[in-house]
């Protein structure tokens, strides 16, 4: 099976790394980017399979990041993760070409799921 | 001006102090009696004023019309009685003039100018001549045996040989028929006197009367200065009786005065007095005969005030009931509307809140849960070490208490996210249906009897499945926990008009009070103590105003509660 490379966004450093380490243990490839530039940087020179993008992040807001990476490459599936409960966003992600969106905090399992989803939408 | 300024404003503060009634029960009440009182106040005085006013021109107006008149007739007569007596008297005087006392003494020549008066003139009875000196009766022409009588003693005698003429008051003759007597003297060059004397009876006086025509409830009459009747009275006595009726005495003119006849009648009493004799032609009118006319105005002027007094006051009293009850209903529109903005403004901030809210804890509890998430993975991947199992029991404890706040979260958000709708086409009876699967066990382990009872036919709605689900399990819980064991719950449905269904949920628990209605779609607000948050009815209330309907309750302490929900058919 084909290791999955994941990019995971987040401004909230403890949750990121957390989440990075428990997707590595079930065996994925996972980069961290804690705000949209850094992200935008690793999207050009590594481009993964799915990114798991923060909404609402200080400086370049999850939207635009979004746009842009899928203006670099549609292929690329965003899975948008919200605090947030507001579908307004959810409905403004999934248009700009969102593969999903879930709601902190997110199951272990959910997420898996949701990935390996995205990564067959993106073959 | 500055003065008067000030005292108008004064008088339109108090109006308004008046007007403005205190924020309570009957305040309605008394705003009503205040505007009645002000309007009747503001109509019925004038109108009594006018009414008034009105009374006494015309009664003052028409009493004149009907003096003058009087008046005039009164100084008519008297002119003719005074022109008919005068007449006599020159007419005596004239016989006086033409005849020497030789010729008069002729008994002949006496007859003979007596046959001419009573052919001529009406009322001649006799005529004598008299020796002024010693007052015997020289000569005599008339019925009765007068000559040689002697009148020195007389008082008439003394008078007209003082004055030179004389009219007597009227007196019965011999013939006991009413007379006056005039006497004129005549002095000679030689200083002898005589004098001539006659009698005329009054027939010419009831004639005079007579002639003024008066109708049959009023009386006319003459008096001599003693209050003598000259005349006869119809109402008050005979002739040479006393008059009953005071006259004032003295003045020339014609007087008209209001007064009290004998009889108790009130009457207009005119009177004029003659120079000489000094007689009085009294005209008695009674007031009923003179002022009946003014009588049929007068009632006809009391019935226009009481037919507008009557009119005024229902007007009044219905212009006022309206005024008060359109006050009273826009104030409860008013409050209403201003109560449910309220309650949109609440739910609407406390959608933004919860939002906040759970946005911000959401967060570091995603922290927890990846940390706590990994100390699992890693208990997981790594051998058996000593109290695994302990840790791993405390790792899913605490996953276990994330889960539960972002159940809480969660519904936080949901709440705020309640504007969204999902429309579907779906028949309300089967939805009620579903939702009642759910409270199956329940009833039946609390022997509770739920009586459905829904309309065949019922048309298919658009609206939200999920949304209205929790509106009726919402409710259905309510009516649940307030229903003591083998309570009774009724559930219908039917169509309330071409747009609307309508289901009604009744329940016959513990009710609720007046003030507690008021209150339960308010967010917060619940009677269930720790157990409840309150938002359940509020989100309720939020949910059914999103879909375009609407949520009424009706309660009654300790009898039960019945809640009616109407959907429109098509969702707007």
């Amino acid at each position: 099976m084909v290791q999955l490379k994941v990019l995971l966004v987040d401004d909230e450093k403890e949750f990121v790394t957390t989440l990075a380490e428990r997707l590595e243990l079930r065996g994925m490839d996972v980069d961290i980017a804690t705000d949209g530039e850094m992200a935008l940087g690793l999207v050009e020179t590594d481009p993964p399979q799915v990114v798991v993008l923060d909404v609402m992040m200080p400086g370049l807001g999850g939207m635009e990041v979004l746009e842009r990476i899928k203006a670099v490459d549609s292929s690329i599936q965003v899975i948008l993760l919200t605090g947030h409960g507001g579908t307004k966003d959810g409905i403004k992600g999934m248009q700009l070409g969102a593969f999903d969106y879930l709601i902190k905090p997110v199951d272990i399992d959910e997420l898996i799921e949701k990935l390996n989803e995205a990564a067959k939408n993106g073959l | 001006m500055a003065l008067n300024l000030k005292n108008w404003f004064n008088i339109k503060e108090r109006l308004q102090r008046f007007l403005e009634v205190e924020y309570t029960e009957d305040r309605y009440h008394n705003l009503r009696r205040n505007i009645r009182i002000l309007m009747i106040a503001l109509t019925i005085i004038p109108l009594v004023l006018m009414a008034l006013i009105n009374y006494h021109q015309y009664q003052s107006s028409l009493k004149e019309e009907i003096v003058s008149p009087t008046k005039l007739l009164a100084n008519k007569t008297t002119h003719s009685f005074h022109f008919y007596l005068k007449e006599r008297l020159s007419l005596i005087k004239s016989i006086s003039y033409f005849y020497s006392r030789d010729q008069l003494c002729d008994e002949k020549t006496l007859n003979h100018i007596l046959y001419t008066l009573k052919k001529e003139f009406v009322g001649f009875v006799d005529l004598g001549l008299i020796n002024g000196d010693d007052g015997t009766q020289i000569c005599y022409a008339g019925p009765y045996k007068l000559l040689g009588k002697n009148y020195a003693t007389q008082s008439w005698f003394h008078e007209v040989t003082l004055k030179g003429t004389y009219i007597s008051d009227v007196f019965l003759g011999y013939r006991k028929f009413p007379h006056i007597a005039i006497a004129v003297q005549r002095l000679e060059a030689d200083g002898q006197s005589w004098i001539v004397r006659t009698t005329i009876d009054t027939t010419m006086f009831d004639n005079l009367i007579a002639a003024m025509g008066l109708d049959s409830e009023s009386d006319a009459f003459i008096l001599n200065k003693d209050g003598v009747f000259q005349t006869n009275s119809r109402l008050y006595g005979k002739v040479l009786e006393h008059c009953p009726i005071q006259i004032p005495s003295g003045g020339y003119a014609t007087y008209v005065v209001e007064k009290k006849d004998p009889n108790g009648i009130d009457v207009f009493l005119a009177y004029a007095h003659l120079t000489y004799p000094e007689y009085t032609l009294v005209i008695v009118k009674p007031h009923s005969a003179v002022l009946k006319a003014w009588y049929a105005l007068k009632s006809d002027l009391v019935v226009v005030f009481l037919v507008s007094l009557a009119l005024i006051l229902i007007v009044v009293f219905r212009l006022t009931d309206i005024l008060v009850s359109r006050i009273r209903e826009a104030d409860q529109r008013r409050e209403l509307a201003f109560r449910e903005l309220q309650h949109s403004h609440k739910l609407s901030s406390i959608g933004r809140l919860a939002a906040g809210v759970a946005h911000e804890v959401n967060n570091p509890l995603a922290i927890i849960n990846e940390k706590a998430g990994l100390i699992q993975d890693l208990i997981q991947f790594s051998p058996d070490f000593a109290q695994k199992e302990k840790f791993s029991t405390l790792v899913r404890s605490i996953l276990q208490s994330v889960s539960r706040c972002r159940t809480i979260t969660h519904r936080l958000l949901g709440f705020a996210k309640r504007m969204e709708i999902e429309v579907e086409n779906l028949d309300l009876n089967e939805l009620i249906q579903e939702v009642l699967g759910f409270l199956e066990r329940e009833a039946l382990y609390r022997n509770i009897d739920i009586t459905v009872n829904l309309a065949k036919d019922l048309p298919r709605i658009d609206s939200d499945r999920g949304q209205l689900q929790q509106v009726f399990l919402n409710i259905l819980n309510n009516a649940v926990a307030a229903v003591k064991d083998e309570g009774r719950i009724a559930i219908t449905t039917w169509e309330k008009d071409a747009d609307t269904v309508a289901a009604s949920i009744e329940d016959d628990g513990c009710g609720m009070s007046e003030e507690t209605c008021r209150y339960i779609f308010e967010p917060f607000f619940t009677t269930k103590k720790e157990k409840g948050t309150g938002l359940g009815l509020s989100i309720t209330y939020g949910i059914v105003q999103k879909l375009g309907g609407d949520i009424e309750v009706k309660s009654t302490e300790n009898q039960g509660t019945k809640f009616i929900i109407s959907l429109p058919k098509k969702s707007k």
